[in-house]
C-alpha cells in the first residue's frame, strides 16, 4: 500500500469542499429575520409541538399535532366558536335542515378563495365531500379514521354511509344529503379532517391516492402540499430541524392574521418545552405538566387552564371475569374507589369526580346525577350479598404514556388499586405499554379491569356514550355479554336519531341515569383539565375546550 | 489489502442477513405496534381488526418475512409507521443520520483533545496530583449515568446561565439553507456564518455529555500505553543515543503509544451510538438516537429495522476503517 | 482461522477480554520484576500477593469501602428506614400544583415524592432493589457465561467454535442497544426483564473471559505440578483450576455491578424499566424525577447521587483489582 504522507487527506479535504461549495448556494430570502417588520410586535409566534405532523391533510390524520398545524391553514363549512364548544358559521354562513334531518342546505360565504387563486364555491364543496366518500381500500382501513367514525362506510358500500351525497344548488348553495337523522350533524362537520380544500391541487396532488406498502401506508404527493382558505399557508417543513413554518395568508377573506408567521418547533420531550419556554426560544405549549403549572406560573407565564372535555373510565370486561355480570359487584367496586382524594391528589386543580361517562360541557349531561360516595363499608356488604367476597380482578394500566385525561396512568392506578385492596379485592396488576399491547389488550379483552379515556371530538353525547356503548356487537366492555347490551345500544341510536335538540338532550340525560344506575357498565372517575401555557409577551390566544385553538389573532410582544 | 477489504464485506453482507431475519421475527413477536400507533385511544376491536387486516399483520410471520425480503430486494425497505408516518425508512435514516454523525465526531474530538494530552501528561507525571486527579476524574465520568450528566449541563449552562440552547438543532428564525444535512457544514458551504455557528451551539451540550466515557477511555488507555512505550527498549536507547528530548516524545513515545489508542477510539464507536440514544433524547437533538427512542415506544418496525441494520453497519464499518488506519499507521501491520 | 494480515477491531477487543483472563494463569511470582515496596515470596499464591498490596492501595480500600457500606445498607435497609417506603404518609399533602413534591418535615427529613411516600426511606430501602438488580444481573451474566464458557472449554472442537463464534456476534453489538431490544421486547416489563436485559449483555463477556483463563491456568506451572504428583483429576479442577480461574472474572464482575446499576437507570429513563415502583430502586428513581426537575432538582439529584457513588466504588475497586492482579501494571 502505497501513499503520500499527511497531505492526501488534506487535498482530497479540500477538493471536497471545493466541489461542494461550488454547487451549495444560499437560499435565504434576503431581509430575513425577526428585526425587519416594525412596530412593538415580533413577526414570529414560534409553538412548541410535542411531536411532528403525520401529514399535512387532516383528512388522513387523527392526531392532535398534524391538526393543529392544518387548523391554522384550513377551514371547513362550520366552525367553532372561539372558546366554546358550540358551532358557529365559517365557510357556511348558515344551514337549514329539512323536517326529516335528512336534507341539509348550506348557503356558502361568498368572496372565497383557495390560496391557489381557485374560488371557494359549491362545486368545490361538492368535490370535497365527494372526494373524502370514494376512498380506496386502503384509505378506508386506517388512515380516513374520522370518516370511518363518524360517517360509518364509504362509497364501496354507500348503503351504510351516512353520508348519501351533496348537491351544489347554485354557486353559493349546497344541499347534503344524509340516511338519518344523527345529532351529529352538521356538528361533525366542524371536525379538522374535514376541512375545505382546493379541488385544483387535490387533483393536481393526486390526493386520494393512499397506498398500503409494507406494514405502512403511503401518502400521497398532496397530503404534504395542502391547499385551503385559512389564515394561513403552509411555507416549509424542515424535517431535519424539525420546524413547520407557516406564513400569513394575505388574501385571506376574513381578519388577516395579526402575525406573519407561525413555527411549530417539534419538542418531544416534556420538560425540554418547558426549558424552552423559559428561555425564550418558544412562546407556547400544550398541556404542560400539571406540576409544572405553579412554576410556570411564577415565571411570569399565563397558564390557561380549559374545561375538561374528556372522561377517564374503569372499564370492566364482564366476559373475562363472570363475577362483574353481577351489577352488585360493579357498583361495589365504585363505591369502594375513593375519587375525591384520588382528584384532590393526583390530578391538576379544576378536575372533577365524573357522575357519568360525559364532561359536563357535553349536551345531554345529567345534571341531577350524583357520583357514588366512597363507602369502603357499602362496598364490602354489596360483594358480600353478591357472594364476591375476596374475588380476584386483573386490573391493568399503560406505560409509557400520557394522556389530558391520565397525565400519570400508573400513580392514578396506584391510588385505584389500594382503595380496591381495602375493601378485600386480589388485584392482579398488569402493565403494558400503550403502544405495545396494551390497547391491544383492552379491544382483544384481556383484562378484568383497565384505565382508559376519552377526549371529545365535538359537543355530541353520541361522541361519548355512543362511542361506548354504542357498538353493541363489539366494543371494549363486552356489554354482548350482558343482559342490557342489546337495550342500551338501542336506546342509543335512538336518542341519536331525534331531531328536536330539547327532547334529545332529555333522552341522553335518562340514559346517562340508566347508565350510572341500571348498567353500570363501566366506572367513569374523573374529568381532568387540560391546559395551555403562553409566555407573558402573547397576546390573543382563547383557549378552546376542545383544545382547538387558532392562532391568527395572536400577537407576540417583543 | 483489497482482498481484505473485499472479504470484511463480505462478513458484513452475511451478518446484515442473518441480523435482518433475527430482528424481523423478534419484532413481529411484540404485542401491539402499527395498529395501536396509529389509532391510540381512538382504537376499538373493529377499526383495530380492519386495519390489522389491511396491513397483512394478520399473517403468518413466514408470508410477513416473505414479503419482507421482496421488498427490500427491490430497495424498499417499508415505511415508518410511528416516528413520520408514510415516509421511507430508509430514508428518514439517512436525513437522521447526520445530526448524529455531527454530535458524535465533536464528541470525539473533545474526547481525543482532552484524553490524549491529559494521558500523556498524566503518565510522564506519574503518581503526581494532575495524574491522581485526572484518574479519579476519568473513574467519576464512567459512573456518572450519561444522560444525568446531559442534564446536569442542560441545566447550568442552558437553564441557569442561558449562554447556550436548551435543544434542538438550530434555532428557529435562521432560515438556513440546507446542503447536506450537516447543519454546521452547510452554513460553511452557503457562507451563511450565523447559521452555522448557530448549529455548532446547540452541538456543544450534548457533544460534552457524550464525551464522557469516551474521553475516560482514551485517557485511561493514553496514560497506560505512554507508561508502557516509555519502559520500552528502543526509548532507552533513544535516550542513550542523546536524541533530543522532543523527538524521543514525539517520534517515538507517542507514535507508539497511539497505536492501542486508535483501537480504543474505534472501540468507542458502538458507545457512542448508545450515549447518543440518550443526549439526542435529552437534547431533543433529532438525530438516529432520538428517531430510535421513539420508533421504541410507538412500535415503528420499518424504522426500528432499518436502524438496527444501520447500527450493525456503521459499527462494522467503522471498524473496518479503524483497521486500515491502524495499517497506516503500524508500519509492522503493513509489511507483514 | 484463515490466515489474515490485519488483526480485525473484534479480534482486539477479544484479546482485551484475555489478556484479563490470562491474569488468571498468573506468572510465575519469580519474573514478575521491579515489584517496588512489595517483596514476592515463592511460595505466597497470587491472590494472597495481591491482597497484600491492595490493603495498603488507598483507591482499592475506598472503593471496598463504598461497597461494603453499600452492601449492609442494602441489607438492613428496611430495619432503618423511618417509614414503610411504600405507604404514601404525606399523600394528603400532596397537590398536583400547589405542593406536587410535599417538602422535608419533622420526620420526613427529605420529604416525600409525588406520592407522599418518604423520600429517604425509599432511598434507604432502594439501596436494596439497586444491590438486587446489580448482583443479579451480574449472577445471571455469569452463571451464563460459565456455562457457554465450560460447555465451550469442556467438548472443544466444533463445540467451541460455534460457543465462540455466538459469542463473538454479541460481543459486536453495542451493549446498552442490545440491553434496550431486550427490554423492549418484555411483554411485561418487570424487575426481572431489566435484570435479564442486562444480564444477557455480560454473558458473552464472562463467557469468553472464564474460557481463556480456563485455558490459561490449565497449562499454568501449578496446574501441571499438580498433575505430575499425581492429584486426582477431579481435586485439580476443583482445587486448582476453577479457583485460579476466577479471580479475572471477580475483578469482571466488580466492574459489571457498576455497569448494570447504570444502564439499569439508563433503561428506566428510556422507559424500558421496571414499571411498578412498589419496591423503589434508585435507577427507577432517577428515572422517574424527569418530570420533575424543573422545580425539584433533588428529586434526581439523591438517587443520581447514590447511583455515581455506589458505581465509583465497584468502578474504584474493581480497577484496583485488576491492576493487582495484572502482571503487567505490577511494575
Amino acid at each position: 500500500m502505497k501513499y503520500t504522507r499527511k497531505a492526501t487527506p488534506v487535498v482530497l479535504a479540500a477538493a471536497v469542499a471545493l466541489t461542494l461549495t461550488a454547487c451549495a448556494q444560499s437560499e435565504r430570502a434576503s431581509g430575513q429575520g425577526g428585526a425587519s417588520s416594525g412596530g412593538d410586535t415580533k413577526d414570529t409566534f414560534t409553538f412548541g409541538a410535542a411531536g411532528a405532523p403525520e401529514v399535512f391533510d387532516p383528512f388522513y390524520a387523527t392526531d392532535g399535532e398534524t391538526f393543529r398545524v392544518t387548523r391554522q391553514i384550513m377551514e371547513g363549512l362550520v366552525g367553532i366558536k372561539a372558546g366554546t364548544a358550540e358551532v358557529e358559521p365559517e365557510l357556511a354562513e348558515k344551514w337549514e335542515p329539512s323536517a326529516d334531518g335528512k336534507e341539509w342546505t348550506f348557503t356558502l360565504r361568498k368572496g372565497v378563495k383557495f390560496t391557489d387563486g381557485t374560488p371557494f364555491n359549491a362545486d368545490a364543496v361538492c368535490y370535497n365531500f365527494e372526494r373524502m366518500f370514494d376512498q380506496n381500500e386502503a384509505a378506508a382501513a386506517g388512515p380516513a379514521e374520522y370518516w370511518s367514525t363518524t360517517m360509518g362506510a364509504f362509497k364501496s358500500k354507500a348503503k351504510d354511509s351516512l353520508y348519501q351525497g351533496c348537491e351544489a344548488k347554485d354557486e353559493s348553495t349546497v344541499v347534503l344529503k344524509v340516511a338519518r337523522a344523527t345529532s351529529k350533524f352538521p356538528t361533525m362537520l366542524s371536525l379538522d379532517s374535514f376541512s375545505m380544500q382546493s379541488p385544483k391541487a387535490m387533483k393536481e396532488g393526486d390526493a386520494n391516492n393512499v397506498k398500503t406498502q409494507g406494514e405502512g401506508f403511503a401518502y400521497p404527493k398532496y397530503s404534504f402540499n395542502p391547499v385551503a382558505t385559512g389564515p394561513y399557508k403552509l411555507e416549509k417543513y424542515d424535517e431535519a430541524n424539525k420546524t413547520v413554518t407557516l406564513v400569513r395568508n394575505d388574501d385571506y377573506w376574513g381578519e388577516k392574521a395579526k402575525t406573519k408567521k407561525i413555527v411549530f418547533k417539534i419538542i418531544p420531550d416534556e420538560s425540554t418545552r418547558r426549558q424552552e419556554l423559559k428561555a425564550g426560544s418558544i412562546d407556547a405549549y400544550d398541556l404542560p405538566n400539571p406540576v409544572d403549572w405553579n412554576g410556570l406560573k411564577s415565571d411570569g407565564n399565563k397558564v390557561m387552564v380549559r374545561p375538561a372535555f374528556n372522561i377517564l373510565y374503569m372499564g370492566l370486561n364482564p366476559q373475562k371475569n363472570p363475577k362483574l355480570k353481577d351489577l352488585k359487584v360493579r357498583q361495589a367496586l365504585l363505591y369502594a374507589l375513593n375519587r375525591d382524594q384520588l382528584v384532590k391528589t393526583q390530578l391538576p386543580d379544576g378536575a372533577t369526580v365524573a357522575t357519568q361517562f360525559m364532561p359536563e360541557t357535553v349536551s345531554g349531561y345529567n345534571k341531577e346525577l350524583k357520583a357514588y360516595p366512597y363507602d369502603p363499608e357499602k362496598a364490602k356488604s354489596l360483594l358480600k350479598e353478591a357472594g364476591a367476597e375476596g374475588m380476584s380482578l386483573t386490573f391493568a394500566y399503560p406505560s409509557e404514556v400520557s394522556r389530558p385525561y391520565m397525565p400519570n396512568p400508573q400513580k392514578i392506578h396506584d391510588a385505584l388499586r389500594s382503595d380496591l385492596e381495602k375493601v378485600g379485592i386480589k388485584v392482579n396488576v398488569v402493565t403494558k405499554p400503550w403502544n405495545g399491547g396494551y390497547l391491544d389488550g383492552v379491544d382483544n379483552g384481556q383484562f378484568d379491569a383497565w384505565l382508559l379515556g376519552w377526549t371529545g371530538d365535538y359537543d355530541s353525547a353520541d361522541n361519548f356514550v355512543g362511542t361506548f356503548f354504542g357498538n353493541y356487537d363489539v366494543n371494549d366492555f363486552h356489554t354482548k355479554a350482558t343482559s342490557y347490551g342489546k337495550q342500551l345500544a338501542d336506546d342509543l341510536a335512538k336518542a341519536d336519531s331525534i331531531v328536536d335538540k330539547g327532547q334529545r338532550d332529555a333522552a341522553y340525560e335518562k340514559l346517562n341515569q340508566q347508565i350510572m344506575e341500571e348498567y353500570l357498565p363501566g366506572l367513569p372517575i374523573s374529568h381532568s383539565p387540560p391546559a395551555l401555557v403562553v409566555s407573558p409577551k402573547v397576546q390573543g390566544v382563547v383557549p378552546s375546550p376542545l383544545t382547538a385553538e387558532e392562532f391568527s389573532g395572536v400577537t407576540v410582544g417583543k | 489489502m483489497l482482498r481484505f477489504i473485499v472479504r470484511r464485506l463480505l462478513q458484513m453482507v452475511g451478518v446484515v442477513i442473518v441480523l435482518s431475519l433475527l430482528v424481523f421475527i423478534w419484532l413481529r413477536s411484540l404485542p401491539g405496534g402499527t395498529v395501536s400507533a396509529m389509532l391510540g385511544d381512538r382504537a376499538t376491536p373493529e377499526s383495530t381488526a380492519r386495519l390489522t387486516k389491511q396491513l397483512g399483520l394478520d399473517q403468518p410471520l413466514w408470508v410477513q418475512y416473505g414479503r419482507f425480503v421482496k421488498r427490500v430486494l427491490s430497495g424498499d425497505f417499508g415505511l415508518s409507521t410511528g416516528v413520520l408516518p408514510g415516509r421511507d425508512a430508509l430514508d428518514l435514516f439517512l436525513s437522521r443520520m447526520p445530526a448524529t454523525i455531527e454530535l458524535s465526531i465533536l464528541a470525539l474530538i473533545i474526547a481525543v483533545a482532552a484524553g490524549i494530552p491529559l494521558g500523556y501528561l498524566a503518565a510522564r507525571r506519574r503518581a503526581s496530583t494532575l495524574d491522581n486527579l485526572s484518574i479519579v476524574g476519568s473513574l467519576v465520568g464512567v459512573a456518572v449515568p450519561v444522560f444525568f450528566l446531559a442534564f446536569v449541563l442542560k441545566y447550568i449552562f442552558a437553564i441557569q446561565l442561558g449562554v447556550l440552547p436548551v435543544s434542538g438543532r438550530q434555532s428557529t428564525g435562521l432560515d438556513a439553507t440546507r446542503v447536506t444535512g450537516f447543519f454546521v457544514l452547510d452554513g460553511i458551504l452557503t457562507r451563511e456564518w450565523d447559521a452555522s455557528w448557530d448549529a455548532f451551539k446547540h452541538l456543544i451540550l450534548p457533544a460534552l455529555a457524550l464525551s464522557s466515557i469516551p474521553f475516560a477511555v482514551i485517557f485511561r488507555i493514553t496514560r497506560a500505553s505512554v507508561l508502557e512505550v516509555m519502559d520500552e527498549d528502543y526509548v532507552r536507547t533513544a535516550e542513550s543515543k542523546g536524541l533530543a528530548t522532543s523527538t524521543i516524545r514525539s517520534r517515538h513515545i507517542l507514535r507508539n503509544a497511539l497505536l492501542p489508542v486508535i483501537t480504543t477510539i474505534g472501540l468507542q464507536t458502538g458507545g457512542l451510538l448508545v450515549g447518543a440514544v440518550l443526549t439526542e433524547r435529552v437534547f431533543s437533538l433529532g438525530g438516529v438516537g432520538d428517531a430510535l427512542a421513539t420508533a421504541f415506544t410507538l412500535r415503528d418496525y420499518a424504522v426500528l429495522q432499518v436502524l438496527i441494520l444501520a447500527a450493525a453497519v456503521t459499527f462494522v464499518l467503522v471498524n473496518l476503517v479503524v483497521d486500515i488506519l491502524y495499517a497506516v499507521i503500524d508500519p509492522r501491520v503493513r509489511t507483514r | 482461522m484463515t490466515p489474515n494480515p490485519l488483526k480485525t477491531q473484534a479480534d482486539r477487543r477479544k484479546e482485551r477480554i484475555d489478556d484479563l483472563a490470562a491474569t488468571a494463569g498468573g506468572s510465575p511470582s519469580g519474573t514478575v520484576t521491579g515489584a517496588g515496596e512489595i517483596e514476592e515470596s515463592p511460595g505466597v499464591s497470587l491472590i494472597a500477593s495481591a491482597w497484600r498490596r491492595l490493603r495498603r492501595n488507598p483507591v482499592f480500600l475506598v472503593g471496598a469501602g463504598i461497597t461494603l457500606a453499600f452492601v449492609v445498607l442494602a441489607i438492613i435497609a428496611p430495619w432503618i428506614a423511618p417509614h414503610d417506603p411504600t405507604q404514601g404518609l404525606l399523600l394528603d399533602k400532596v397537590r398536583q400544583q400547589s405542593n406536587p413534591i410535599p417538602g422535608s418535615e419533622p420526620g420526613f427529613p427529605l420529604g416525600a415524592d409525588n406520592r407522599g411516600r418518604d423520600l429517604l426511606s425509599r432511598l434507604l430501602v432502594g439501596a436494596q432493589q439497586t444491590l438486587i438488580v446489580g448482583v443479579g444481573a451480574t449472577v445471571i451474566g455469569l452463571v451464563g457465561g460459565l456455562t457457554l464458557g465450560t460447555l465451550a472449554g469442556a467438548f472443544g472442537g466444533w463445540v467451541d467454535s460455534f460457543i465462540m463464534r455466538i459469542v463473538d456476534v454479541m460481543l459486536s453489538i453495542p451493549s446498552l442497544l442490545l440491553a434496550m431490544s431486550l427490554a423492549a421486547v418484555a411483554a411485561r416489563p418487570s424487575q426481572m426483564t431489566v435484570i435479564l436485559a442486562i444480564a444477557i449483555v455480560e454473558i458473552p463477556i464472562f463467557a469468553r473471559l472464564l474460557r481463556g483463563s480456563m485455558l490459561a491456568v490449565r497449562s499454568s506451572d501449578h496446574v501441571l505440578a499438580a498433575r505430575a504428583l499425581g492429584v486426582k483429576q477431579s481435586a485439580v479442577v476443583f482445587r486448582h483450576i476453577i479457583p485460579n480461574s476466577l479471580a479475572p472474572v471477580i475483578v469482571q464482575a466488580t466492574i459489571v455491578l457498576a455497569t448494570a446499576i447504570i444502564d439499569a437507570a439508563a433503561l428506566s429513563f428510556l422507559g424500558l424499566g421496571n414499571p411498578d415502583d412498589r419496591k423503589p430502586e434508585w435507577g427507577q428513581m432517577l428515572g422517574a424525577s424527569q418530570e420533575f426537575l424543573g422545580d425539584h432538582p433533588h428529586l434526581a439529584f439523591y438517587p443520581a447521587a447514590c447511583i455515581i457513588i455506589v458505581a465509583l466504588g465497584f468502578t474504584l475497586m474493581g480497577e484496583s483489582l485488576r491492576e493487582a492482579l495484572d502482571p503487567k501494571s505490577r511494575r
